[in-house]
């Protein structure tokens, strides 16, 4: 069994538990797990205080009970796997930077903020500011991936500046915004102003968008690198057909705010 | 009681040059002797120098307020946590009240003057003030955009008295121009004034003659700190034109000249400036009333800050990212932008040399004295290495070579500029010379009767290291800071100057309070004894 840590009920405020990690934990010995620091609002706490510690430490780490109001859970992880048998708080994932965090369930607001790689897989669905940039920041998502099974909310990936954001279900608002470069696919629709003020970047449609007039069309065509992305995004369990990994897109060039070095890709059919 | 005992005592204001002595501290005074069993400090091999007066820094008031609030990613990245001693805060290059206390005290500095606060955010000021412990601080009341005083220039109407009750209202301690009609204009609309003789529209007068108004009113009144000018058309290639313009028509009155490097531009607008540095050393070499404080930039991040609103928004067609810019009303105009110099970049490090140009040519230290316009042209925690700058040649040159040739070229640095700032200088124009320009006679100096505020440096050859970290800062007789921390924090004092003025002059304001202001004549003045209380207040009429 897996070092386990299951919550034994939900706290009164927001836990945080920044570095809440496997690769942190695995050198660690139990009781040393058990005195670490978490912070219930803004009363410093032990570990021990709301998790049962079970299970051995090595390069995986459980996390179990009903973590909604558990803040910042993996952040800041480099290696190992981290799993979530539920639904996670906000900022899960956030600054990760390798390794493999997976949450079963739902997944919060500002989930893999500021990451630089590894990859996040949710398979329930993802709350704003998925993959976006902490408050002040330019540039978001860095690096790594994340994949999201269900819908994700308003403003995914937004200043992403590299990296690869896959959604199976639907885009909210402002997905993309202010993006620098990197990737941001969905299968479902997209909401309103996708793209609104990208410099540099793709955003992959395979179903409704609505454009901002400040986009223009370029061209029809088959991009090379996206049948490899989709073929690598089907290997991790996005259920993409042969028709969209082989089809045709229109480009549509933006933000025309900006630079227009971006792009946003309309599947257009496979004929 | 506390003797500081056989350091190398560097007190330029009394003479004293790096000789052997004890320096003794009672009752927050230095005093002549102390009894033999006074607790002491063994400062053999040690430099002792006054506390540190910084004479233009922005730490406290609504512009520095929103630039904290600008720029939550500095705060993430630089977090205290609360301590026995201190309270928790964030750094940054505009850092929290506290911590700005905290660290001001750690880097020796022991006296600081926030150097723009419009009387109507006067409040804001002072309880920013009230909570940036340590260091005691004094702050400039803006009055170069001043609706209300505009109209009494125009008419020839008191504006000695106007000034006079500016400051009394305000709790400040000097007089503050920054492009004077300049920021009026650019509230008319995207507008700014480029020279002296231009029209603030509407409303009759020109920079020049806010200049000279103001000037002689502080003359007039005796202000121990003479009119503080930031000029018009900072940041613009051949500006020291400008500036010249603007000492010339001060030409027998005090004035200082805030962070003249970003004034001191050569070549023709909007296109590439050159250093003008040695013409404007040079009127200053030949003006005794004159003096400037450098506005060094250094590279790295800082936070552009200033009531100068048309440069802000120039600043920010630069950066393309966050900004701030807002009007007070009938007062001023105010803009924040973030920014990062680079030594890569050709006006940065042109910006860069100039200031450096501005140090190394500079023949009296006493007037032309070190800033670097906090957080304007950087954090104020870097001046130590600025220091290492103006003392270490080599080290200067070493960085010179780093830097954008084609700016170092536009200068005389490339000269090799063989000066290197002694101990002594250092201590002029970080200590002495500020103290001085301030008109703060307790300060700056370890004369007897002077203020207890006393740094103590390890020798070090890396003069950043050495300035970084003070192994003693004492404040008040107190010992602050011990082997480089936090011992205790107690707060500064509130340093204002004490002006009289004629009563009758609030029947003059009325009307004009009644045309330009939405609060009324009664609620604006200062009167919170909470935030006027405690403090020491500078007589004015002493200047000359």
């Amino acid at each position: 069994m897996p070092l386990t840590l299951t919550l034994r009920e939900p706290p009164a405020v927001p836990l945080e538990t920044e570095g809440l990690a496997p690769d942190r934990l695995a050198s660690l010995r139990r009781s040393e797990i058990e005195a670490l620091t978490v912070w219930h609002g803004n009363e410093r706490a032990q570990l021990a205080d709301f998790f049962a510690v079970s299970g051995d430490g090595d390069e995986e780490l459980l996390v179990e009970g009903d973590v909604r109001r558990v803040k910042f859970l993996g952040a800041g992880m480099t290696t190992g796997r981290l799993t979530v048998a539920r639904d996670a708080g906000m900022h899960t994932g956030a600054d990760m930077r390798g390794g493999e965090l997976v949450v079963e369930g739902d997944v919060g607001d500002f989930a893999g903020t500021g990451m630089r790689g590894g990859r996040l897989v949710v398979h329930g669905s993802a709350g704003h500011q998925l993959g976006g940039a902490h408050p002040g920041e330019r540039a978001g998502m860095r690096g790594g991936e994340i994949l999201v099974h269900g819908d994700v909310g308003d403003q995914v990936g937004a200043g992403l500046r590299r990296g690869l954001i896959a959604v199976a279900g639907r885009a909210g608002d402002g997905a993309g915004l202010r993006m620098l470069a990197g990737t941001i696919v969905a299968l479902g629709r997209f909401g309103a102003a996708a793209g609104a003020d990208m410099r540099r970047g793709t955003i992959v449609a395979m179903s409704d968008v609505t454009l901002l007039p400040t986009f223009t069309y370029a061209c029809s065509y088959r991009p090379p690198f996206l049948s490899l992305y989709l073929r690598h995004l089907r290997a991790l369990g996005l259920p993409l057909t042969d028709e969209q990994i082989e089809g045709r897109y229109a480009r549509w060039a933006g933000d025309g705010l900006e630079l227009r070095r971006g792009e946003i890709l309309i599947y257009e059919g496979n004929e | 009681m506390l003797r500081i005992a056989q350091g190398r005592v560097y007190d330029p204001a009394n003479g004293i040059d790096g000789e052997v002595r004890d320096v003794c501290l009672d009752g927050g005074r230095v005093v002549e002797e102390l009894p033999s069993h006074a607790p002491r400090i063994d400062a053999r091999g040690m430099v002792v120098m006054p506390g540190g007066v910084d004479i233009h820094s922005h730490i406290a008031g609504p512009a520095v307020n929103a630039a904290r609030k600008l720029s939550p990613e500095e705060h993430r990245a630089d977090v205290l946590d609360r301590t026995a001693t201190t309270r928790s805060g964030t750094g940054g290059t505009v850092p929290s009240s506290f911590t700005t206390g905290y660290r001001y005290a750690l880097l020796g500095y022991t006296t600081v003057v926030e150097a723009a606060t419009p009387p109507l955010a006067a409040r804001h000021t002072l309880a920013e003030l009230r909570d940036t412990p340590i260091v005691d601080a004094a702050f400039l009341v803006l009055m170069g955009n001043n609706l209300s005083l505009f109209e009494l220039i125009r008419d020839g109407g008191p504006v000695t008295e106007a000034v006079a009750w500016l400051l009394d209202a305000a709790g400040g301690y000097g007089v503050k121009l920054v492009n004077p009609g300049g920021v009026e204009m650019w509230k008319h609309g995207n507008r700014n004034v480029t020279s002296l003789d231009d029209q603030v529209e509407g409303l009759g007068v020109t920079p020049r003659r806010v200049l000279e108004a103001v000037a002689t009113s502080v003359d007039e009144l005796g202000l121990p700190h003479p009119v503080h000018v930031h000029c018009n058309n900072l940041g613009v290639a051949g500006n020291w034109r400008t500036t010249l313009d603007t000492l010339d028509a001060l030409e027998g009155r005090r004035a200082h000249l805030a962070h003249v490097q970003f004034h001191a531009y050569g070549g023709t607008p909007g296109k590439r400036p050159r250093s003008s540095a040695p013409e404007l050393v040079e009127h200053l070499a030949a003006h005794p009333e004159h003096s400037a404080d450098v506005g060094q930039v250094m590279f790295g991040p800082a936070t552009t800050m200033t009531v100068d609103a048309p440069v802000s928004a120039l600043l920010r067609e630069v950066t393309g990212g966050k900004w701030v810019n807002a009007d007070l009303e009938a007062e001023t105009g105010c803009g924040i932008v973030p920014f990062t110099y680079r030594e890569r970049n050709y006006v940065h490090a042109l910006q860069w040399a100039i200031g450096l140009e501005l140090f190394l040519l500079s023949r009296d230290p006493w007037r032309v004295v070190l800033s670097t316009d906090h957080p304007n042209g950087g954090s104020f925690l870097s001046y130590p290495r600025l220091i290492r700058l103006l003392m270490d040649r080599e080290f200067r040159n070493e960085q010179i070579g780093r830097v954008n040739k084609k700016a170092i070229r536009r200068t005389v640095l490339g000269d090799d500029l063989e000066r290197e700032y002694t101990l002594g200088e250092i201590a002029i124009i970080t200590r002495a010379g500020p103290a001085r320009l301030l008109g703060l006679a307790d300060k700056g100096h370890l004369g007897v009767g002077a203020d207890a505020d006393v740094t103590i440096y390890s020798e070090h050859e890396d003069r950043e290291q050495m300035f970084a970290t003070p192994r003693f800062v004492i404040k008040g007789g107190r010992v602050i800071v011990e082997e480089g921390e936090l011992r205790e924090a107690p707060a500064g004092d509130l340093l204002r100057v004490a002006v009289d003025h004629d009563e009758a002059i609030e029947r003059t304001l009325a009307p004009l309070f009644e045309e330009h202001y939405s609060v009324q004549l009664a609620n604006y003045p200062v009167r919170e004894p909470w935030l006027l209380e405690p403090a020491r207040r500078v007589p004015a009429g002493g200047g000359r």
